[in-house]
């Protein structure tokens, strides 16, 4: 048991911030952690079978058709879209530096996020603070 | 007496003597790369000298398979073996079991790993425990062992994930681990906790249900076998599970523990709260048992840069297995799984088992080979009306790519004029990553739901792109349709 990340660093991400310990702690042994070197590509645009990642620690770049569009930092998760809607991801997120992430796979993802409401809301409230982001530039 | 290999200067280094260390060496002999095997033990074997503690193995040998022994077809059918290019050296632990069961005993594994190093003629320089590491100014590395210092350009770590681990939960200090389980009688007429709910804690629970009067496993994340393949606990051990599911004698609890205390009468208590129903727990027994796994035994190799994951316990590591951060470190073996691959449909690699771990050895061996002494192993060339077919025969009985799900694939490079040569066996991650030459890839693939199908990768003017065909009931892969795919994919 306890393949994943260090309880005390998945409790301080924002995402997580509304668990209780046994529900953190619950979350840590069911998913696996996983590092990445830089350079390596971690999601893959066009490719199906995508993930849900968290990021632990480290920073990736999301790259789109060869041009990069933004960072995403420790705490930030990225591959919900595609997991969700099952379609393959638009962009490619690759590692700018060494990148540690808790890995949600896609068949777990739903359950998961009905098992702890409080994540879901908060993703909720991120995907709309991006959409309004986009919708300002637009 | 006088040393296998002396204290010295070797191109390469492999360090242990389990299925990991043996296959390397002898992947390493084969490509005619100069090496020295250093080990701790005695004899070959590692983990399996001593582990399982109830004495038989996970996965299956088939004696009697559709292939005959000794063909590479065969392979998987038997997952235990370590890989050979003579037939002779090849299924050498079937040959040593009994056939009372399809999986083989701690002894006749061992039995077959001892008679692959004598057989293939793996050296190992047994009694030397290697104990810290350097980095080199040349920026090779330095092995300082009980018989000395080994320098060397590349090292291979098979050091298996078997150092026993505890989780950090107040009290679990005075909780027996599982290697230090008793016998069996020693557990008559006790209340047993296990804490872990993974292979070792139903392995415990189901050596134990013919001798303690009741065994209760206790951990955080709940036990789904809703696909057997993918489940986290292997058929072996269901027997406690459809005791608890039956509501018999045994229990399997959702809880994350917060305090282990002992009681007056040499027994624990243990608190905890539940994950899938919340609620307090208290439980008390006569005897408790941490299945809570095992780790690496990486000793001072953060000092050279090698990072960890899963709470410092594995190696993180490139797809070809070399540590992250530590240029020149390589791991095989077990330790392996550090590498997860695409992880596609959140699946990852069967480098854990033997089965998996064999075939990355080979992979291992052929980089290093390449990377740094430029060896590369002659590669075959296939004419334009071959191609297909090779492919669709490596689908249907490539041993590799059905023990490494996504993680290995079979590449050829497409040559000009039609024809492509073979370019081996490549981890999947690398195949999509890197640059590259017009290439297919192909590999056998599962999704969540435990759909086993094949997917091509066209490499084309740099770019990869994925073809997922339909899965067939009877995996028969090399029919003439999946042929005439593979062909759709050719250029024209």
């Amino acid at each position: 048991m306890g393949n994943g990340a260090d309880i005390e660093t998945l409790g301080r991400l924002a995402l997580f911030a509304d668990l209780t310990r046994p529900q953190v702690e619950a979350i840590a042994h069911t998913f696996e952690e996983e590092m990445f070197p830089e350079g390596q590509r971690v999601l893959r645009q066009g490719f199906s079978g995508s993930n849900l990642y968290v990021i632990l620690d480290g920073e990736a770049a999301v790259v789109i058709d060869g041009t990069e569009r933004t960072r995403l930092g420790r705490g930030e998760f990225f591959g919900e879209a595609s997991t969700l809607l099952g379609t393959p991801p638009t962009a490619d997120v690759v590692a700018t530096m060494p990148l540690r992430c808790l890995v949600v796979p896609a068949a777990e993802l739903e359950r998961f996020l009905m098992a702890y409401p409080a994540v879901a809301i908060r993703m909720l409230k991120d995907e709309v603070q991006r959409l309004a982001t986009t919708l300002q530039w637009l | 007496m006088a040393l296998t290999f002396p204290p010295a200067e070797y191109p390469v280094v492999v360090v242990g003597s389990g299925p990991g260390g043996l296959q390397t060496s002898y992947c390493l002999s084969r490509l005619g790369i100069d090496h020295a095997v250093l080990s701790a033990d005695e004899a070959p074997g590692g983990m399996f000298r001593s582990l399982p503690i109830f004495g038989r193995l996970l996965s299956w040998s088939k004696p009697d398979a559709p292939f005959e022994p000794g063909t590479r077809e065969y392979e998987w059918y038997d997952h235990n073996s370590l890989l050979a290019d003579d037939p002779a050296h090849r299924a050498l632990v079937p040959a040593e079991m009994n056939r009372s069961f399809a999986v083989p005993s701690r002894a006749e594994m061992e039995a077959g790993l001892t008679a692959f190093a004598e057989r293939a003629g793996v050296r190992v320089q047994y009694g030397c425990r290697w104990e810290s590491t350097r980095r080199a100014e040349d920026g090779g590395l330095v092995l300082h062992t009980s018989t000395g210092e080994y320098r060397c350009r590349a090292a291979v770590f098979a050091l298996g994930v078997t150092d026993p681990w505890k989780s950090d939960i107040p009290g679990i200090e005075d909780v027996p681990h599982y290697a230090e389980t008793l016998e069996p009688r020693a557990y008559e007429g006790k209340r047993v906790i296990v804490i872990g709910k993974r292979n070792s804690g139903f392995e415990i629970a189901d050596g134990l249900l013919p001798w303690a009067r009741r065994v209760v496993l206790v951990s955080p994340r709940p036990v789904q076998t809703s696909v057997l393949a993918l489940s986290s606990v292997r058929v072996r051990y269901m027997q406690p599970l459809e005791d608890a599911g039956l509501g018999g004698g045994t229990l399997a609890l959702d809880a994350a523990i917060e305090r282990v205390e002992r009681t007056g009468e040499g027994g624990f208590r243990v608190h905890a709260h539940g994950t899938t129903r919340p609620g307090e727990i208290e439980l008390e027994a006569d005897a408790a048992i941490a299945a809570t796994g095992f780790r690496t035994p990486l000793l001072d190799l953060g000092e050279v840069g090698v990072q960890t994951v899963a709470q410092g316990r594995i190696p993180a590591l490139t797809p070809f297995w070399e540590a992250v951060g530590a240029p020149g470190v390589y791991v095989a073996g077990n330790a392996t799984q550090g590498a997860a691959g695409l992880r596609r449909h959140g699946v990852g690699a069967s480098s854990p088992a033997v089965h998996g771990f064999r075939y990355n050895a080979r992979v291992l061996a052929e980089a290093i080979a390449e990377r740094h002494f430029g060896v590369v192993p002659e590669r075959s060339l296939l004419a334009p009306n071959e191609i297909a077919p090779f492919l669709a025969r490596e689908l249907a009985h490539g041993p590799d790519l059905w023990a490494q799900k996504a993680y290995l694939a079979r590449v050829v490079t497409l040559e000009a004029g039609g024809g492509a040569r073979d370019a081996g066996i490549q981890p999947l991650a690398h195949f999509v990553d890197a640059s590259g030459p017009d290439a297919l890839a192909v590999t056998i693939e599962m999704n969540a739901v435990g759909e086993i199908y094949p997917v091509a990768y066209v490499r084309r003017a740099g770019s990869v792109t994925e073809r997922v065909l339909d899965p067939e009931p009877a995996h028969a892969y090399d029919m003439p349709r999946y042929e005439a795919e593979l062909v759709g994919l050719l250029p024209s």
